[in-house]
């Protein structure tokens, strides 16, 4: 298969609110900072892939079609991506098949969210009017799997606590982060309401206003770049129903086929030991150890004891978010694309003060939908 | 049903020169590279791709370049008469902006026809300032200056518009598939219908396509209404489009004899700590007389106070 | 590069609920019987739809449940017309990472407003808070055409008459809806559900002695400010045309255009002669129409009606995007 690279990354400073920018401002502020991270021009762009979450939340149908000039996609080819939560995962993913299947040279990536021109919550409320009336919300959809698992596998409750401590701290560390809480503490996070019990406030992720944007290249572009590249050594993606009867919603048959076919396609056979650091989707703090098992770097029930045991902070046998992650920052749309860039960044060595010490392996991952859409690469300091 | 929405758009600097402009009564286009006058602006320049820094007053007179008739007015649309739309070049400006022409009749709309801004009262910085273009007379000059309250020279610095705001509105309607028929009318009843799936041979409640095997549901079943709580959690926060004041239990109920839960409220009686997983939970039905093909014909589900049932029994529901 | 074909296509004009689903399953049913394969054996299955077309975030999420996604697939959804999903997997085909791919596009049209509904694809400043309905978008840029000289009413009525059988001169009888559009100018809004497979070579010939060989696709878009663009050229039809390598020697072209005058202009910068039979499904099924033109295509193909076909898609407010497929009885 054709090789494929990261050539650089951009984001925006993810807030509650940009009121600063229209939509435009906000996607150009992540892709002028992944074109200059990249050192590519303007008319280098084959292409452009726009991944964004529901059309409701902004109040635009296919806000693509009238964001096409200002992102540099006009007389181009131009493709909206929307796979629910895992949207900016798949976004670069359809990037890198542009890529791989040798259609283009240089393909730009670009998701956004601006939550702040709505609200997720009611966007998210609106159901078909056969439907129980259960409102439960976001939270509310994810915590029984959440208070599943803790049953599974007899977790002590302090995990989940002891995540959103790691990753708020590791938030502090990213200057575009959201949320960055250097003084959060494991008691702070005990004392702060329960939402969704047993989901407290600190455990959840924030809502965002924010846009990541990629480069990715072929392998004469990625040869020509004066920077390190981060390239794509496998992608994986795949997809269940939301619900069916058997379906496991703690460990979704989805995402562990996922993560066996990438590990296969990467050539990696012990992923904890094979893999210097992880950006993985965390919306809420319980999710780490839920994902460490699903993707294989624990054994069933081992995914808590390996977050207890410290080793998924920076520094650890396995950084999981140092970007502060998805419990930091949460622009919808483009959260599953700032782990993929994240992961691109730290084998790149352009991570800032969150960067692993000699990273040459890492993962991005996404997950949507009612943990059913799952996509993930693994990108290398070497090809 | 209708989704309606006040959508709150920040502008940013160009958007947010041009909306105070429009508050202030006079129309500001964005000059690009080229010299040209965008408007409506451009917020970055097509050729460069830098940012929109110049932004220039244009007329609030000029040219209809294309039109149509509307007869019907829809909701949301400038006026409720009706009127025109209009791609209309302002005097000054090298882009055309879309814009309703108050023009009366379809005889008195013309390309090529003169109109000038009808500004709205109070302005508020928001498209709609320009409450519609008029024919204009012959004695509507071009160039900058004709709105009313707009000041001579240079376009000052004024604070700019940060957010507007847009509602959105819209209705739909939904209609149902048989199967999801079938399951209303049965609840109208004060039943419950399942159907089994004819490849897996599993009960979905409510019935529907088997979504691991993608083929038409079979033969109708009925459960029972109560069943065991799988899985739950407390909501204890409120958040807009809810319908329950927290704090309540929103719980994964596996009816007896179906084979996936339903998502349903398991209500105590204020008290939310005795829910637990494995607790056994009946359903408690509205009064008969309000019963309609609703499955809010179903309030809550509450504890029937048996004995819990064994993790085995469900763990594969989780 | 390798070779890809198309070897089935199923579609519906009815849609039961927005979902999609009941009316998906039948038509996976029919085209993947057509393909001579199994649901498990698609590689990739990629989609497109509109949420604001359901009326609710997420709406493509349940259609997934007509897979039958157990065990899990790979799959993924572009919020476009499927013509754009019919891309992205034959992309993943090239890539050698799917043998086969099932696409599929659906909407329920009817179940909103769907000419005010289409306001929201403008721009949400200066121009959707105006309610401009799609009807009225598409006049004003009828109207330039008319007057810049580029084809008559009458032209535009003839369109309408080749479809229906109608008598054109009746039809200029006909008062305007949108002035200078006539109710024949506009395409029927219409439900619906469309589903292609794709194969590469020698999956495309087990399957299916005349399989439709995917020569070219590309496709482009436009600048959407309709007071910024000439909306009497489509650019991007022209330049998705060149790179799909649409030339003279095509039979027949399936073209998307929800208005008769789209049409003409569309016949122009595609370079389609007089000589070309042009098919025009009837209705405008949101989100499946642009697949349902590449199927028709196909179809034409396989059938042995033609040897050299090309399908059309647009998407956005008066022609702002737009793609392109050629294909032939030959890779």
């Amino acid at each position: 298969m054709r090789r494929a690279a990261v050539l650089g990354t951009g984001q925006t400073h993810h807030r509650t609110r940009r009121t600063d920018v229209s939509m435009a401002g906000l996607c150009r502020e992540a892709i002028d900072r992944a074109l200059t991270d990249s050192g590519t021009t303007w008319d280098q762009i084959d292409a452009v892939v726009l991944g964004k979450a529901p059309d409701l939340f902004e109040g635009v149908m296919m806000p693509e079609l009238f964001l096409a000039d200002a992102i540099g996609a006009a007389g181009k080819p131009l493709l909206r991506v929307h796979t629910a939560g895992s949207v900016g995962g798949a976004t670069a993913l359809v990037a890198t098949s542009l890529i791989r299947a040798g259609v283009h040279r240089r393909v730009l990536a670009v998701a956004f969210e601006k939550q702040s021109e709505s609200n997720a919550m009611w966007a998210l409320s609106i159901q078909p009017p056969f439907t129980a009336p259960i409102g439960a919300g976001a939270g509310g959809y994810f915590a029984p799997h959440i208070r599943s698992y803790i049953r599974r596998f007899d977790a002590p409750e302090h995990v989940g606590a002891m995540v959103a401590v790691k990753d708020r701290r590791n938030g502090a560390l990213n200057p575009y982060a959201h949320l960055r809480q250097p003084d959060i503490s494991l008691e702070s996070v005990r004392r702060s309401p329960m939402l969704w019990d047993p989901i407290r406030y600190d455990e959840t992720c924030p809502s965002s206003d924010g846009a990541c944007a990629l480069v990715i290249g072929d392998q004469e572009a990625a040869d020509r770049s004066d920077r390190q590249v981060a390239w794509i050594r496998a992608t994986a993606m795949r997809t269940e129903p939301t619900f069916y009867s058997g379906k496991d919603h703690v460990n979704p048959r989805a995402g562990a086929e996922a993560a066996r076919a990438l590990w296969e396609a990467a050539g990696i056979t012990d992923p904890l030991n094979e893999v210097d650091v992880a950006e993985i989707y965390v919306p809420f703090s319980w999710f780490e150890p839920m994902w460490l098992e699903n993707l294989g770097f624990a054994g069933p029930g081992r995914g808590w004891k390996l977050t207890e045991s410290g080793e998924t902070g920076i520094g650890g046998r396995l950084p999981v978010n140092p970007s502060g992650g998805v419990l930091c920052s949460n622009p919808i749309g483009a959260s599953g694309l700032l782990r993929f860039a994240e992961a691109a960044m730290q084998v790149m060595g352009r991570a800032g003060e969150h960067q692993v010490e000699g990273a040459a392996t890492a993962l991005g991952h996404a997950y949507g939908g009612g943990s059913q859409f799952f996509s993930m690469w693994v990108v290398g300091r070497r090809p | 049903m209708t989704i309606a929405f006040d959508y709150t758009r920040s502008l940013g600097p160009v958007l947010g020169r041009f909306m105070a402009g429009l508050r202030d009564g006079r129309v500001l286009g964005a000059r690009t590279s080229d010299g040209r006058v965008h408007v409506p602006p451009l917020e970055f320049d097509s050729r460069t791709h830098e940012p929109i820094g110049d932004l220039v007053e244009v007329s609030p007179t000029g040219t209809v370049v294309t039109w149509t008739w509307v007869a019907h007015p829809l909701e949301g649309q400038p006026l409720s008469r009706p009127f025109a739309w209009a791609l209309i070049r302002l005097d000054g400006a090298d882009t055309a902006l879309l814009h309703a022409v108050d023009a009366g009749s379809p005889e008195q709309i013309r390309t090529g026809l003169r109109v000038r801004v009808k500004w709205a009262d109070p302005r508020r910085g928001h498209i709609g300032d320009i409450a519609c273009f008029e024919p204009a007379g012959p004695g509507d000059q071009a160039g900058p200056g004709a709105a009313a309250g707009a000041l001579d020279g240079p376009v000052p610095d004024r604070e700019p518009v940060e957010i507007m705001t847009t509602p959105i509105r819209l209705r739909y309607r939904h209609t149902t598939s048989p199967e999801e028929d079938g399951y209303l009318r049965a609840l109208a009843q004060g039943r419950i219908v399942g159907q089994r799936c004819p490849a897996c041979r599993k009960v979905y409640v409510p019935p529907r396509v088997c979504p691991a095997d993608g083929v038409a549901p079979g033969a109708v079943v009925e459960v029972a209404d109560r069943g065991t709580v799988t899985t739950f959690c407390v909501v204890n926060v409120p958040f807009a489009g809810q319908r329950l004041d927290p704090p309540y239990v929103v719980a994964q109920v596996l009816l007896d004899g179906a084979d996936i839960p339903i998502p349903h409220l398991i209500l105590t009686g204020g008290d939310t700590s005795g829910v637990r997983m494995g607790m056994r939970v009946a359903a408690v039905w509205r009064d008969r007389i309000d019963w309609s093909f609703t499955p809010e014909n179903i309030a809550h589900f509450e504890p029937t106070g048996e004995a819990d049932a064994a993790y085995e029994t469900y763990a594969e529901h989780l | 590069m390798s070779d890809v074909a198309i070897i089935g296509f199923a579609a519906s004009d009815h849609s039961i609920t927005t979902s999609g689903v009941e009316t998906l399953v039948p038509v996976f049913e029919d085209v993947l019987a057509q393909a001579g394969l199994g649901r498990r054996e698609i590689g990739f299955w990629c989609s497109g739809s509109s949420d604001y077309l359901a009326g609710r975030a997420f709406s493509f999420v349940n259609a997934v449940d007509a897979i039958g996604a157990v065990p899990p697939i790979a799959e993924s959804h572009v919020e476009m017309d499927a013509a754009w999903a019919f891309y992205e997997a034959y992309l993943k085909i090239l890539t050698g990472e799917a043998e086969t791919a099932l696409v599929y596009g659906f909407g329920k049209s009817t179940a909103g407003e769907l000419h005010r509904v289409l306001a929201l694809q403008l721009d949400p400043y200066t121009v959707a808070p105006l309610w401009p309905d799609a009807i009225s978008v598409a006049a004003l840029q009828a109207r330039l055409a008319l007057e810049a000289g580029l084809f008559t009413e009458r032209d535009m009525a003839v369109v309408a008459a080749r479809d229906s059988g109608a008598d054109p001169e009746e039809l200029l009888g006909h008062p305007y809806l949108s002035d200078p559009l006539r109710a024949h100018d506009v395409a029927r809004v219409k439900d619906g559900a469309a589903a292609v497979v794709l194969a590469a070579g020698e999956r495309a010939r087990r399957s299916r002695s005349r399989p439709a060989w995917i020569s070219g696709i590309a496709h482009r878009v436009d600048p959407q400010g309709l007071g910024e663009r000439d909306l009497t050229a489509v650019p991007s039809a022209s330049a998705a045309a060149r790179d799909a390598g649409l030339d003279a020697r095509v039979d027949v072209a399936a073209l998307h255009a929800p208005f008769t005058h789209q049409e003409l202009l569309l016949r122009a910068a595609l370079g389609i002669s007089e000589n070309v039979r042009v098919v025009r499904p009837d209705g405008d099924a949101m989100f499946s129409a642009g697949l349902s033109r590449i199927g028709a295509a196909a179809e034409e193909i396989m059938s042995g009606r033609a040897d050299r076909a090309a399908a059309h898609a647009t998407s956005g407010p008066a022609l702002q995007q737009n793609l392109v497929c050629t294909m032939g009885a030959t890779p």
